[in-house]
């Protein structure tokens, strides 16, 4: 029982980092219709930002909130430079660019940053509360992984539903023209919009590497993960990315805790699960109504 | 908002306009044979002259081969088994408009099963090994081929990511077969009497078994090409860029839709699994860090730099992969960068090429040369019309 109530924990704790990640691809292609496929890398050089910043004697928050600007400004100047040109444009163009990103952000970590293993400090435990006499399989680090996500889903929440720009965001995603039209600069919140996604790759990506070792392709893994989450979710939905990388840490958890030798199984159990669920829902769990072809 | 999308709004390949090309399958669609009724000294059959390039092309190989140092050899050893992946997977991409992230899996496939059975007592002979390869490469892609007609764009990126991720895993899983992390040694084929003095008669030179195996890569390079040239420029290939180009129009004419993906995937997946076949007999390794996701996009690099759908961009994008990394890395130490940090700059220069090509140039090499070659003509064409018009 106790080691169920564990994995079930850990599946939780990991599938809050896949939904963060998930959520922050989706954002992307909800405003853009651009799957970023270079989300891993920028969340992993913004990383290695914290952690040459903690290396140099700085705490760990402030290096969580340079990192997470950095993010911010990193999304922003790739959407500006990089993606502006081929937004719009048949969806090969996007994924090829996006794919070129990835190879040569991971690429530029390695020449600046070296390619070794480094360790990642994390500013909680990662032993377990006592209850009554017994060690629980909560660790301060875990609550503080949940705790985050669910304070920047919030604040995203807020921001779409009850500010102008949010509102201005959500028409833009809605409908660009349309959206032109009644004023809204519909450049500068596709621009904000891969900011804030940025933002939230970043923080999964400081989250996942918390306590273990930190290395150019790190996030390789989380890519992958982050990318099945958000197509279980249906890719258009904030609430699938979650509920997606819910269920894709939950299960990846039971079968490397309890098939045996399961933790090679893991990336295989991703494949199989992505694919079942899309021949029984092409679109993902949470798609809307299928939109007409022609 | 989805009609803005749908690959309907796109479908202006072939136009002639002054433009840099928009589209990145541009280079695919190349004139058909009996459009040029000007080059008479070519046969008017496309088997014919294909069979004239493939004979062309054969001599220019042992040529290559035969003036080339063994270092080079080992090089277009390497070529010969990007180049037959990338062929395939131009034909998928370019051609049928899905792209496929899995293929350095798919090469797994094939790699691992060439190992399996050259480690056998008495091995099957080279190329009936090589089709086992092939069967079984394509059995996969089929089953992924399957899965992904359902799917378009990020889906299907997503998907066969997570196949290039998923199933050298098995290899791990199944570490008494396949031999786990260390994976298996390869046991290279030895080369027949006949080639030693094949070589002895064309150019004197020895017969090396590094010689033996580039000349292995080579054919099956060639007969790969020559397969797929055919392919694409018959009802296939045509059905195929209808597929891509028009999917509403290609349904209303009659087209399943889904079973001219699946069939694209199944014969680029076989070209998959010839590659890992060579490249098991070429490296001498089959184990899972040769198959990362990083092989997967170097063969999509080496597509869209070439030109998406065009089999000589294939070929001159394999070439770049395979003579761009040690250029690079020298470059790299002599701007004073160590070692390690050098290695990485060969991947640093593939992803702002790609990002690079695909902004200024997304119909590749062969595709914007292509199109700039048919826009000349066209205005020929126009201002020879209008002369005429006005005298």
């Amino acid at each position: 029982m106790d080691y169920f109530v564990n994995v079930t924990l850990t599946g939780l704790t990991q599938g809050m980092i896949y939904s963060a990640f998930a959520l922050a691809l989706v954002l992307i292609w909800r405003s853009t219709r651009i799957v970023n496929f270079a989300q891993g890398s920028m969340a992993a050089a913004t990383t290695f930002i914290a952690l040459a910043l903690i290396q140099a004697g700085q705490s760990y928050w402030v290096a969580l909130v340079v990192a997470l600007a950095s993010g911010f400004v990193l999304g922003a100047i790739v959407e500006r430079v990089i993606i502006r040109p081929v937004e719009g444009g048949p969806e090969l163009n996007a994924v090829i660019v996006t794919l070129g990103l990835f190879v040569a952000i991971q690429a530029g970590i390695a020449i600046v940053f070296g390619s070794s293993f480094q360790s990642f400090p994390t500013p909680f435990g990662v032993r377990g509360f006592e209850v009554g006499g017994t060690t629980i399989p909560l660790t301060p680090t875990s609550l503080y992984v949940i705790g985050s996500v669910l304070l920047v889903m919030a604040l995203l929440v807020a921001l779409f539903r009850f500010t102008r720009i949010g509102l201005a965001m959500r028409a833009s995603a809605f409908s660009q023209e349309v959206a032109r039209l009644l004023g809204v600069k519909v450049g500068g919140m596709l621009t904000l919009g891969w900011g804030l996604a940025a933002v939230v790759g970043s923080l999964s990506g400081l989250l996942i590497a918390g306590g273990t070792f930190v290395w150019p392709a790190y996030m390789d893994a989380l890519i992958v993960f982050g990318f099945v989450a958000a197509i279980i979710g249906g890719l258009d939905s904030p609430v699938g990315a979650i509920v997606g990388g819910l269920i894709l840490g939950l299960a990846l958890s039971y079968v490397s805790g309890y098939a045996p030798r399961g933790s090679a199984l893991v990336n295989i159990s991703a494949l199989v699960i992505l694919i079942v669920v899309l021949l029984v829902r092409p679109g993902g769990l949470f798609s809307s109504t299928t939109a007409r072809r022609a | 908002m989805s009609d803005l999308h749908s690959p309907a709004s796109t479908g202006t390949a072939g136009k002639a306009t002054d433009e840099a090309p928009v589209l990145a399958t541009a280079g695919a669609d190349a004139p058909s044979a009996p459009a040029e009724t000007r080059r008479s000294f070519l046969p008017q059959s496309t088997l014919l002259r294909h069979l004239l390039v493939l004979a062309a092309s054969a001599v220019l190989a042992v040529a290559l081969l035969e003036l080339s140092s063994p270092y080079q050899n080992s090089q277009l050893a390497t070529l010969t088994y990007y180049a037959i992946a990338a062929g395939g997977l131009t034909v998928l991409t370019g051609m049928n408009g899905q792209i496929s992230l899995g293929h350095g899996a798919l090469m797994a496939a094939g790699a691992y099963t060439t190992a399996l059975f050259l480690d056998a007592e008495e091995p099957l002979p080279l190329p009936l090994i090589l089709v086992v390869a092939v069967v079984v490469a394509t059995a996969i892609g089929a089953l992924v081929g399957v899965a992904a007609a359902r799917l378009h764009g990020p889906y299907l990126a997503g998907a066969t990511l997570a196949l290039a991720v998923g199933l050298p895993g098995l290899a791990i899983y199944f570490h008494d077969i396949f031999g786990g992390e260390q994976g298996l040694r390869v046991r290279a084929p030895r080369a027949p009497e006949a080639f030693g003095s094949f070589i002895e008669a064309v150019s004197g030179n020895s017969a090396s078994n590094t010689k033996w195996l580039a000349y292995v890569g080579t054919i099956c390079l060639l007969i790969t090409y020559f397969f797929l040239a055919n392919l694409v420029r018959s009802r296939i290939g045509r059905t195929w860029r209808a597929v891509r180009d028009q999917e509403v129009a290609a349904e209303l004419a009659g087209i399943n839709l889904g079973a001219w993906r699946v069939l694209a995937f199944v014969v680029s997946a076989a070209a998959a699994g010839l590659a890992g076949g060579v490249l098991a007999i070429v490296v001498r390794l089959a184990a899972p860090s040769g198959f990362t996701l990083v092989l997967s996009l170097a063969l999509l690099t080496a597509i869209v730099i070439g030109g998406l759908g065009s089999l000589l961009g294939a070929l001159l994008g394999s070439a770049l992969l395979v003579f761009l990394p040690p250029f690079v890395t020298d470059l790299g130490g002599d701007l004073g960068l160590d070692q390690t940090e050098a290695a990485q700059l060969a991947p640093f220069v593939y992803g702002v090429v790609l990002i690079v090509a695909m902004i200024f140039a997304p119909a590749g090499f062969v595709g914007t040369i292509r199109l700039r070659w048919m826009t000349a003509k066209a205005k020929r064409a126009s201002a020879r019309a209008a002369g005429a018009n006005g005298g």
